[in-house]
């Protein structure tokens, strides 16, 4: 029974017995460079309050667009905004509306998901309705619900929202409906577990990897939403700096001073590259057949 | 009983391996797959390599193929000549010219080694193609005539259709037309008739016999079936562990094996001789169907259908401590009966009584408190466990669902591993780190642990190899006697059914054809089909246990 012998594991070993990740499981080059960046361009946001040298709102118009100084790192914008404090204040919000998003998203999906997928007769119903809504254009629908609401923080996170909770569903109902046949539920069944039991306890701990990697997708697209959406002017207002809106800002001066658009540009970019990286590289991890192509 | 064991000495040498040692790619210190390997087939000799799973059948299969999985198993020694040409050296598009041409293979499954989307006719002109110059006319000529002489019937139509329009059997013919048409030397089986029901399965044996005396091809054939072994070898090799333990002549192995394995091995396989059935105690019947009926599909909104008659009158009674066996081949009804009464699925019609209560059309909530009544073994014992849940656990989950408090259930299943002989402290251990025969005694005492009064046993054994399946069987019996369970045992193999059955039923197209005392249903069958069920059963003439052919016994 050599099988047998190797009863003792480590806390990881479970958590990634948990999510079936082959063990020994190494990560390149690309991901750990973008999860470095992404650590690095979190803690910058987060941390922005306790180092920025100027408050990002404070106006000051003896110093309009200054360029690049001991002062100004990145000069400041058409109203003496110093730019550098902006981009990384701007980086909260974008943050907050990204990991917002994916997670009430996944959340609100994973529930109606669990649903579609258990109950037959309201995998119809519940999946013409997600069908639906995933033919609203998601970006009309922003503007519509900013129009409705009047621009914050929770109009955004719906409006991306809304779209994203089908993806979710179609996901977190395929995985039910394939596992729900599985004899160890069927099993549990006849062992007369109650159908949230099965439901919670059974079914959801299969849906748990490829949420992660859809989780990650999510926030890095919501982010590039609420640029898209700030730069249209549709998204959170202007008095709260977001990188999609500082650009919007700093569209009408991009050829006297093209900072403006480039330093948000760069670090949007950058953050959404490596969460879109570690997404992928979560995904080949947690998916077997997509870690053999590399052997 | 007829054997094979023809002489081969003086024909041509078709596959020579030597030394042969498989194994994983990064470690080459870890322990071979194949720990070096022998083995010789000449023109026409059928060559069985028989073994339990991860025994190396069907790695020895592969390497000779040239199709061990890249990046996770490579040849580490040894040589392998098909007719004079050294393949363990050969490049990629050299084997690519040698497969179809001198060495092919059928596999278990048809159904997934056929493509799904292309039409059969198409997928064998494909290899006929790429290997030959043949005109497109002479093609399809050579394509029809490779199917006449697999027997498929009406050749023109079938060259059209789909696999999935095809029986299990066609498809495997279909297979066997792609493997041979090109005439190789050497055809290898892996485990071809294994998926198939016996009736089919004993066509296809005649058949790649067939094929190999009209070609003079070599057949190596791999199975862990040792019925099969009596019905199609010239000469045997088993294989334990990735080396080959006892190379013999069919007969020779079969009445004087030399070494203990294959000694263990016969005399695992189970009697077709119907057990003596338990005694009658004369107790009122546990579990009662009354002339039970499932129709799928059917209705319709528009149009009525007829939908699918899968259970039809279905009736039976089993006593407490009793076994009664349901046998038939696949789409006989069966499994359906099982999931019927464990309603996984609803019935449409009949009743079910389980301990005095009428189950079949209580709703999902009134039913929940009398699930405990009776309890379920699945076949795969792979799919049955969570995998993400400790054994423990899983035990614990039918009594905790009935109200035990969890320490007191968590006492009760460390005691429950002890009966189905694994040690207690398993209890913390996931189910990937216990073998198929470990983790189908969990599954046991997992439907043990709610005291049920029927179980029901869905292929429980099928998935196991011999011997396994004999200690399972074994503990299925035990288990019986301790609790007095009443067991229903669904299962397409005459063998087990023989070994545990007090009673068997033969269902065919969802109705019963037969049902009666084992020893007599299968001692003395009434019934046309139960006969040519038995017919059909690989091997039946012999006694592997007492190395004897049957009749021997019955005349000392």
């Amino acid at each position: 029974m050599a099988d047998m012998q190797d009863s003792r594991r480590s806390a990881f070993q479970t958590m990634t017995g948990l999510l079936s990740l082959p063990r020994g499981a190494r990560l390149g080059a690309g991901p750990t460079i973008a999860a470095f960046l992404l650590v690095v361009i979190v803690a910058a946001s987060l941390l922005a309050p306790l180092y920025v040298p100027y408050d990002p709102l404070t106006m000051d118009a003896m110093a309009r667009l200054s360029p690049a100084s001991a002062e100004h790192w990145l000069g400041t914008d058409q109203y003496g905004r110093d730019t550098f404090s902006r981009v990384m204040y701007g980086g909260r919000v974008s943050l907050l509306i990204g990991v917002g998003a994916s997670l009430v998203s996944v959340a609100i999906g994973l529930c109606i998901g669990l649903i579609a997928g258990f109950f037959r007769k309201l995998d119809g119903p519940i999946m013409r309705v997600m069908d639906s809504l995933m033919a609203i254009p998601a970006i009309l629908l922003a503007i519509a619900l900013v129009a409705l609401n009047g621009p914050s923080l929770g109009s955004v996170i719906i409006a991306i929202t809304i779209p994203e909770v089908p993806r979710v569903v179609r996901l977190v109902r395929s995985v039910v409906l394939s596992a729900r046949e599985e004899p160890y539920v069927e099993a549990a069944t006849a062992l007369g577990s109650s159908m949230p039991k099965i439901l919670i306890q059974h079914l959801m701990p299969n849906t748990l990897a490829p949420l992660i990697v859809q989780g990650t997708y999510i926030c890095a697209s919501a982010i590039l939403i609420e640029a898209i959406l700030s730069f249209l002017g549709a998204g959170v207002s202007t008095e709260i700096p977001t990188w999609g809106n500082i650009m919007a800002e700093g569209r009408n001066y991009f050829q006297i001073k093209p900072g403006l658009i480039f330093w948000p540009g760069l670090l949007l970019s950058l953050c959404i590259l490596s969460i879109n990286l570690l997404g992928d590289t979560a995904r080949d991890l947690l998916d077997p057949r997509m870690k053999k192509r590399e052997g | 009983m007829q054997f094979r064991s023809g002489d081969f000495s003086d024909a041509k040498r078709v596959l020579k391996i030597r030394q042969l040692k498989v194994g994983l790619c990064d470690n080459p210190e870890a322990e071979k797959v194949l720990k070096g390997i022998d083995l010789d087939i000449r023109s026409g000799e059928s060559h069985c390599l028989v073994g339990e799973s991860g025994s190396g059948k069907s790695v020895t299969s592969l390497a000779i193929m040239g199709l061990l999985p890249p990046g996770a198993l490579e040849i580490q020694g040894g040589l392998i000549q098909v007719g004079d040409t050294e393949i363990t050296t050969a490049s990629q598009s050299q084997m690519r010219k040698l497969r179809a041409r001198r060495i092919s293979m059928i596999f278990q499954e048809p159904m997934t080694a056929l493509n799904p989307v292309l039409r059969v006719g198409d997928q064998i002109e494909e290899v006929l193609r790429m290997h030959t110059d043949l005109s497109s006319s002479e093609v399809t000529e050579r394509t029809l005539q490779i199917m006449r002489d697999v027997h498929l019937p009406d050749v023109e139509r079938m060259h059209g259709a789909f696999p999935h329009q095809l029986s299990g059997g066609q498809r495997q013919r279909i297979m066997i037309a792609m493997a041979l048409v090109l005439d190789p030397d050497l055809l290898i089986a892996d485990e071809p008739t294994t998926a198939l029901d016996v009736t089919t399965q004993k066509q296809i044996l005649k058949l790649i016999s067939e094929m190999q005396e009209r070609h003079g091809t070599a057949v190596l054939f791999i199975t862990h079936d040792m019925g099969v072994v009596a019905e199609i070898a010239d000469t045997v090799s088993v294989m334990r562990e990735g080396t080959i333990v006892e190379k013999a002549p069919i007969r020779t192995l079969l009445t004087e094996p030399e070494k203990d394995y294959t000694r263990k091995l016969l005399a695992a396989v189970p009697n077709l001789k119907p057990r003596e059935a338990r005694a009658d105690k004369g107790r009122d019947p546990v579990l009662r169907i009354d002339r039970l009926g499932m129709t799928y599909g059917g209705g319709g909104f528009f149009r009525k259908s007829e939908g699918v008659r899968a259970a039809d009158a279905v009736s039976f009674t089993i006593a407490p401590g009793r076994t009664l066996g349901i046998v038939g081949e696949s789409g006989s009804g069966k499994s359906t009966v099982a999931r019927c009464i464990m309603r996984l699925i609803d019935p449409t019609d009949g009743s079910i009584n389980v301990a005095g209560t009428e189950i079949a059309h209580l709703s999902r909530r009134k039913l929940q408190p009398w699930r405990r009544h009776f309890q379920i073994v699945f076949q795969d014992p792979y799919r049955s466990l969570n995998p993400r849940w400790t054994v423990g656990r899983s035990l614990c989950e039918g009594p905790v669902n009935f109200g035990t408090p969890r320490a007191q259930a968590m006492t009760r299943a460390a005691e429950l591993m002890e009966i189905v002989g694994l040690p207690r402290d398993a209890l913390d251990r996931y189910p990937h780190q216990f073998s198929g025969g470990q983790r189908q005694r969990i599954a046991i005492a997992r439907a043990v642990a709610m005291e049920p009064d029927v179980l029901v046993a869905d292929e429980a054994v099928s998935a196991l190899d011999v011997s396994v399946q004999a200690q399972v069987l074994d503990l299925l019996d035990e288990i019986q006697d301790r609790f007095g369970i009443a067991v229903l045992f669904i299962t397409h193999d005459l063998r087990v059914a023989a070994q545990i059955c007090d009673d068997v039923l033969v269902m065919q197209n969802g109705k019963i054809v037969e049902h009666g005392p084992a020893a007599r249903v299968l001692g003395h069958p009434d019934h046309d089909y139960t006969r040519s069920l038995i017919d059909a059963a690989p091997g039946r003439a012999w006694d592997f246990a007492n190395f004897r052919p049957h009749d021997a016994a019955a005349t000392t």
